[in-house]
């Protein structure tokens, strides 16, 4: 009946569940449990390395909602991912307190290399977590804010829009590199010790933050499936066929897109808040323009305009990364273009619309294969 | 309630549009009254479309004002702001949504506060259904609400689209070649709807079909070169000289 997809069905809802208790009952209990060495334990370095796969989910969820339904595509938001990930490691920067390199209760061992006095002022607050938290959801929603507002307004569109979100995560990239910013400069910030009291190189705080990072993925994946199926779900899907035709509708053509663009980035500024105390580190790299076109690579692998596939191919593709990094590492560049070539040419639907497509061909082809014979 | 009925609806004074140096339009004024149907027709480039696009917000005109309702000028609103007064336009070429339902098509056009927050926690109520029922009976689209859009004829995206202006229930609706690419049953059933609305709202029909202007029995406007060139009953402008020169080509 419907063109946009609803909110779960029955079936949906079932499989929602059950990947949810194997990923955050079975999986960890698979690394707690048998004794260390045993065949069937999950070996310790699995679950942080999970714990990232499922926040690239997040990240790949965050894309696909304006890239997929909406059709703008950002090639900046490895931007927002870096925001939400700095927010929090400048938490983890003041939990180190007295044990750091320098022994300074208040000032990060950077500040004090640099000889610097007082904390800035932009750091106030981020002792306390609950600050650090809000900070993780609103750098990242008011800075995409204010960038769609401009960008929006001014009708930019298409690959323009695209070409400044990469302008836009390149200079953000240049500007962390640099020292007299605050933020670490080149080293970025790193060396953690504690979250909330826990530590973060113990493994049961590690399962605690891959379980927190998969249940935000479940929660994320239901925001943007509410989002999808609902009427602005629809306009936003509408914007895809015709931008005009959706303005003489009378609806806002960039108050919808601002919507989508701003949830957008707060979804993927929690993937990068989830991501840093995963991997203790977050430095500007994180910005490069080509992390950004990663992601997009990812959505268009699993199959964009689906929910489903976003976070398939954001699995799918780093599961591959991670391991042909380790067997053939300079292989892998050349895998990720090929990857992107076969799916525009050859699988335009992604992983997921591939099963369609398979099963079509296979209609297809005895038919083909008749009209043959009855020649 | 006199001198309001008595305003033209929509008047546009000496509207100029260049792109590039060429006039698309040259000062066009243009009074269109309550409750009218008015045709326009014109040779190519006579700027047709170009008046469309003044007046839903598309386009901005270099010189001139476009009045609504005697009050507000048209040339400082865009889009958006223009179609939530209660301007709706039908395109040239059919314009609808090819990923969504026809029914998708038809609950996004219906009247409805437009507000991004509002649009995000809507649900349709079972009257609003009827009406969307309503309108898919209306434009012979009954037993197709589930199909995708794209995947019409020309001619029921062409209803589609004018099922989606009717829903939307706007005060002035501007149709651009309605009956395009339509059959001979399609185009009588189409000048049917159109003659049936007016009086009821305010009715501007581009066309370049002949027959079909004629049908209507509507005020002509003849537009050339960016301004108007006659205007009256159609047997009037067809006679007049300037007409037959730059027109109607005898």
């Amino acid at each position: 009946m419907s063109a946009a997809p609803g909110f779960l069905d029955r079936r949906g809802w079932i499989w929602f569940l059950a990947i949810g208790v194997v990923l955050i009952v079975v999986v960890p209990l698979l690394n707690a449990l048998p004794a260390s060495g045993a065949a069937v334990r999950l070996p310790d370095y699995l679950i942080p390395l999970f714990g990232k796969y499922a926040c690239y989910a997040i990240l790949a969820l965050s894309l696909d909602l304006i890239w997929g339904y909406a059709g703008i595509l950002s090639l900046g938001h490895g931007a927002f991912f870096a925001l939400g990930g700095y927010a929090m490691g400048m938490y983890l920067m003041r939990q180190i307190g007295t044990r750091g390199v320098y022994a300074n209760a208040v000032l990060p061992d950077f500040m004090v290399f640099l000889n610097w006095k007082a904390l800035p002022w932009y750091w106030y607050g981020f002792d306390h977590f609950a600050f650090a938290a809000l900070m993780v959801v609103l750098v990242p929603g008011v800075f995409a804010f204010v960038f769609g507002w401009f960008a929006f307004r001014s009708r930019i569109t298409g690959v323009y829009f695209s070409i400044i979100t990469q302008a836009l995560t390149y200079a953000l990239l240049l500007a962390f590199f640099r020292n007299d910013m605050g933020f670490g400069g080149n080293n970025g910030l790193t060396d953690f010790k504690d979250i909330l009291g826990f530590d973060v190189h113990e493994q049961s705080t590690r399962r605690a933050l891959y379980i927190t990072s998969v249940i935000a993925m479940g929660g994320v994946f239901l925001v943007c499936r509410a989002i999808v199926a609902s009427k602005l779900g629809r306009v936003m899907l509408a914007l895809r066929d015709s931008e005009a035709r959706v303005r003489f509708l009378g609806y806002s053509a960039e108050r919808a897109k601002l919507f989508g663009f701003t949830v957008s980035a707060v979804l993927a500024g929690i993937a990068g808040a989830l991501y840093v105390p995963q991997v203790g580190i977050i430095n500007p790299s994180e910005f490069s323009p080509a992390n950004s076109i990663e992601i997009a690579i990812w959505v268009a692998v699993g199959g964009r305009g689906t929910l489903g596939g976003a976070l398939v191919g954001a699995v799918a593709v780093n599961l591959a990364k991670s391991w042909l990094t380790g067997e053939v590492p300079e292989a892998w560049l050349f895998v990720l273009g090929g990857l992107f070539i076969l799916v525009t040419l050859v699988f335009p639907h992604g992983l997921v619309g591939l099963a369609q497509q398979l099963k079509t061909m296979r209609r297809l082809l005895p038919a083909v294969g008749a009209r043959k014979l009855a020649e | 309630m006199t001198s309001r009925s008595a305003t033209p609806l929509l008047y546009l004074d000496g509207v100029t549009v260049s792109f590039d140096g060429f006039k698309a339009l040259n000062g066009l004024s243009f009074v269109v009254e309550r409750g009218g149907l008015r045709s326009v027709i014109g040779p190519n480039g006579a700027g047709k479309t170009t008046m469309m696009d003044v007046i839903t917000g598309k386009t901005r005109p270099d010189e001139g004002k476009v009045f609504f309702d005697g009050t507000t000028d048209l040339t400082r609103l865009d889009e958006s702001e223009i179609a939530n007064l209660g301007i709706g336009r039908k395109f040239q070429k059919p314009t609808v949504f090819e990923n969504l339902t026809v029914f998708e098509n038809l609950e996004l056009a219906r009247k409805c506060p437009r507000g991004t927050w509002h649009t995000l926690l809507a649900r349709l109520t079972g009257t609003q259904r009827d009406a969307i029922d309503r309108t898919l009976k209306t434009i012979g689209l009954t037993g197709r609400e589930g199909a995708l859009a794209g995947a019409l004829s020309h001619g029921q995206k062409q209803w589609l689209e004018i099922g989606m202006l009717l829903i939307q229930d706007q005060q002035i609706l501007l149709l651009d070649e309605p009956v395009a690419g339509m059959t001979d049953n399609e185009t009588s059933l189409t000048a049917e709807l159109i003659l049936s609305l007016a009086g009821e709202r305010t009715l501007i029909v581009v066309e370049h079909d002949m027959e079909f202007v004629r049908n209507l029995g509507a005020r002509v406007t003849v537009l050339h070169e960016g301004s108007v060139l006659a205007d009256g009953s159609i047997e009037h402008v067809q006679s007049q000289p300037a007409v037959i020169d730059v027109y109607l080509g005898r």
